[in-house]
């Protein structure tokens, strides 16, 4: 079987991939392989989403096949796959905002393009990313609104921040629907990200691969 | 002799229906009693400055300046959201005062906050509001989920009225729970079918149902008593409300509401097909929905919030074959009986605008957000009046200068020949107000047509 994993779910072709990913384990192949062929095909709808020939829902789908394709392999894997992260993203939907899919977007390519990030939800009280970044260190923090009411969650998320000593350590990016640089200002953080592959590149250029 | 509705043509609809916002009944259904002359002429000056730069025939004497707030008024009056819910007078005094400080050519009314009490009544779920889900003082905010599964197209397109009552309304509102055990009411037919087919209507979860229903439908009535009082006192004042109702693009009430963002998005997959025969049935619906309360209002402008249409969304193969098609039909029956479909084109729409030039001219009003808006204005602008554009960022945290400069850089861009109108472009509940004075005053002092 010469089909190849990489290339057909970045093409997102479901059926197919699926068919490939069943074979493969009946074939008795490593489902490391296999997950890392999946991992790579991401990587790829996430380039073809940085150069506008992917959109929304491309990546929508793309993480849904997936998820199916993680829920095939996941009985066979021994133990889960420990590849190398670029490093630490604490990310969230800041405190008296519920919305989640642009955040959900932004985190799901920082996961692809590498990232270790830990998504705290939405509606994520200043005190709780504080925590987040003292727990694991991060030195990226992800702040995501929707509304023109996240401007001083954010703002206040980021004075919490400076307050617990934490702030030289950590940079701070925001995004969402109503952010702008403006409001980037406004809120003290250090950049703001139009969408998520902005949010890819700084965390890039942060951590020094980019 | 006057021409009867059905012989008229929809130019001729047009502007019957823009005659009767100019000469509006009360909520008792009698002539509107104006303060005074000068309010009576200011409302009609107003009105007609909008309808200039809508139908672009003519300029109006200037450009029209609109304020269209989520929850700012709220704010700027120092109550809660939350009491703006469920204290439909302190609402009123909000949005009054709003109105009345600011003084724009149009404005949105009192209902964006709603009858709280009627939501707790029914238990709903769609949204999490101040006190239920979110703080008193943020506004409310959607809950994004399935509400219609990847399977039920069926369900939907065979009869979309008992699929909303036996389906969708029981998930969405707890205490319409017993609604799943309501028989479809086509089946009353006949002798044999009388009986039978009202069984459910005596079981207990149907009985408790039906009295919820009851008890929102009486809060609805107290809270529009209290709605209509104001649009009364507010357009006596000489200020028009700019909206008479709403409809939306049938792909927005498929992916906001019923199978929300992931789910559509994974149809126009996975099933393409059942999707577009369900954007079809739609359709008509959404039309309907429209003209009705426009009828019913006296009133020709219909708002359309655009919500997955925006750049990015949908790929322009994906919006040409999913989104545009029924999005335009709507606009266009809409626009046969008379009726002004008010889209608004939220967040960006830059990468949709050659696409959706594709209209009959002075027919529509167009909310621009973030959009490109000297590329808009060279395109939809050719054939449709905007308004919008002014961003919610410097409202909230710029200066009056900021604003200033930008609303006029904004009429020197769009206004040139008419078809423009200054307004903020998102919704907006933070604002400085003396930035919201510097759009009102900037556009009425910089933008008169000489
Ligand atoms: C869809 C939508 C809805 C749907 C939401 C539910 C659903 N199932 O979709 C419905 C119809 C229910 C709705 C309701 C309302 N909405 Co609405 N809605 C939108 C809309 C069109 C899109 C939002 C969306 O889904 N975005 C999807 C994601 C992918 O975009 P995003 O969050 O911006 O994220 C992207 C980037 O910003 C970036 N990003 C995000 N976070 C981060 C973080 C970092 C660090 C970085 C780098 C990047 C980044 O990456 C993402 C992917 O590229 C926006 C307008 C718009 N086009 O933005 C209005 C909008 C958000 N709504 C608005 C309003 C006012 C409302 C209502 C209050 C209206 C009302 N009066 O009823 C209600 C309630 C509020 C709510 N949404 O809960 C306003 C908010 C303005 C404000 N006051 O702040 C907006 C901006 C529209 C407008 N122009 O006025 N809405």
């Amino acid at each position: 079987m010469a089909k190849d994993l990489v290339n057909t779910l970045a093409d997102l072709k479901e059926q197919e991939a699926i068919e490939i990913v069943k074979d493969r384990l009946s074939a008795g192949d490593d489902p490391f392989k296999i997950m890392e062929d999946a991992r790579k095909g991401m990587e790829i709808v996430g380039k073809r989403f940085s150069e506008s020939e992917y959109f929304i829902p491309d990546l929508v789908y793309s993480g849904e096949i997936l998820r199916v394709v993680t829920e095939l392999v996941k009985p066979k894997l021994t133990k889960t796959t420990e590849s190398k992260k670029l490093g630490k993203v604490v990310f969230g939907t800041v405190a008296g905002d519920i919305h989640d899919i642009g955040k959900d977007i932004v985190v799901f390519m920082l996961d692809v393009n590498g990232f270790e990030v830990h998504d705290l939800g939405v509606d994520i009280p200043a005190q709780k990313f504080v925590e987040k970044i003292k727990e694991t260190g991060a030195p990226i923090v992800g702040l995501s609104g929707f509304l023109t009411l996240a401007f001083d969650s954010m703002k206040e998320t980021v004075e919490a921040i400076k307050a617990a000593g934490l702030r030289d350590k950590v940079k701070v990016m925001i995004g969402g629907g109503q952010m702008s640089d403006e409001i980037k200002n406004y809120t003290g953080a250090d950049a703001y990200g139009k969408d998520a592959m902005a949010g890819v590149s700084l965390a890039k250029k942060w951590t020094g691969v980019g | 002799m006057e021409k009867q509705w059905e012989e008229m043509s929809s130019d001729e609809k047009q502007e019957e229906m823009f005659n009767r916002w100019l000469s509006p009944k009360d909520s008792q259904g009698n002539g509107l009693k104006f303060q005074s002359p000068q309010t009576e002429k200011a409302f009609k000056d107003r009105i007609t400055r909008i309808k200039d730069a809508i139908q672009m025939k003519k300029l109006p004497d200037r450009v029209p300046v609109f304020l269209a707030p989520s929850f700012f008024p709220v704010y700027y009056a120092g109550i809660t959201p939350q009491e703006s819910m469920y204290d439909y007078d302190k609402c009123c005094m909000a949005f009054k005062k709003f109105v009345l400080d600011f003084e724009p050519d149009g404005h949105l009314g009192a209902f964006v906050p709603g009858a709280g009490k009627a939501l707790e009544i029914l238990d709903y779920k769609l949204y999490s509001w101040p006190g239920h889900g979110v703080s008193p003082d943020a506004s409310y905010q959607a809950n994004e989920g399935e509400y219609m599964k990847a399977n039920e197209y069926e369900a939907l397109i065979d009869d979309p009225s008992n699929f909303f009552s036996n389906t969708y309304l029981p998930r969405v509102f707890g205490a319409l729970e017993g609604f799943k055990m309501l028989p479809a009411l086509t089946g009353i037919l006949e002798m044999y079918g009388v009986a039978v087919n009202f069984i459910p209507f005596g079981l207990p979860p149907v009985q408790a149902s039906y009295k919820a229903f009851f008890e929102a439908g009486a809060e609805a009535l107290k809270w529009i008593g209290a709605m209509g009082a104001w649009n009364d006192e507010i357009a006596a004042a000489g200020f028009p409300i700019i909206v008479a109702g709403f409809t939306k693009a049938p792909f927005d009430v498929i992916g906001d509401t019923l199978r929300g963002t992931r789910g559509i998005m994974l149809d126009m997959y996975r099933q393409p097909d059942k999707l577009l025969e369900a954007l079809d049935r739609l359709t008509p619906l959404m039309i309907k929905m429209g003209v009705g309360t426009a009828q019913m209002a006296g009133h020709p402008l219909i708002f359309m919030p655009l919500h997955k249409g925006a750049d990015g969304f949908l790929s322009d193969a994906q919006f040409k074959k999913f989104y545009w098609p029924t999005f335009r039909k709507v606009m266009m029956g809409l626009i046969a009986e008379g009726v002004v479909p008010m889209p608004a084109a939220e967040g960006r729409w830059t990468t949709r605008l050659e696409v959706v030039q594709d209209l009959p001219k002075g027919k529509t009003l167009w909310m621009i957000d973030q959009s490109d808006i000297a590329k808009a204005k060279k395109t939809l602008g050719k054939v449709a009046c905007m308004y919008g554009n002014v961003p919610s960022d410097i409202l909230a945290v710029g200066t009056p200068q900021q604003v200033k400069d930008y609303v006029k850089n904004l009429i020197n861009t769009c206004a040139k020949g008419g078809g423009f109108i200054v307004s903020n472009g998102a919704f907006f509940d933070q604002a400085k107000a003396e930035n919201v004075h510097a759009v009102v005053d900037t556009t009425k002092e910089y933008g008169v047509y000489k």
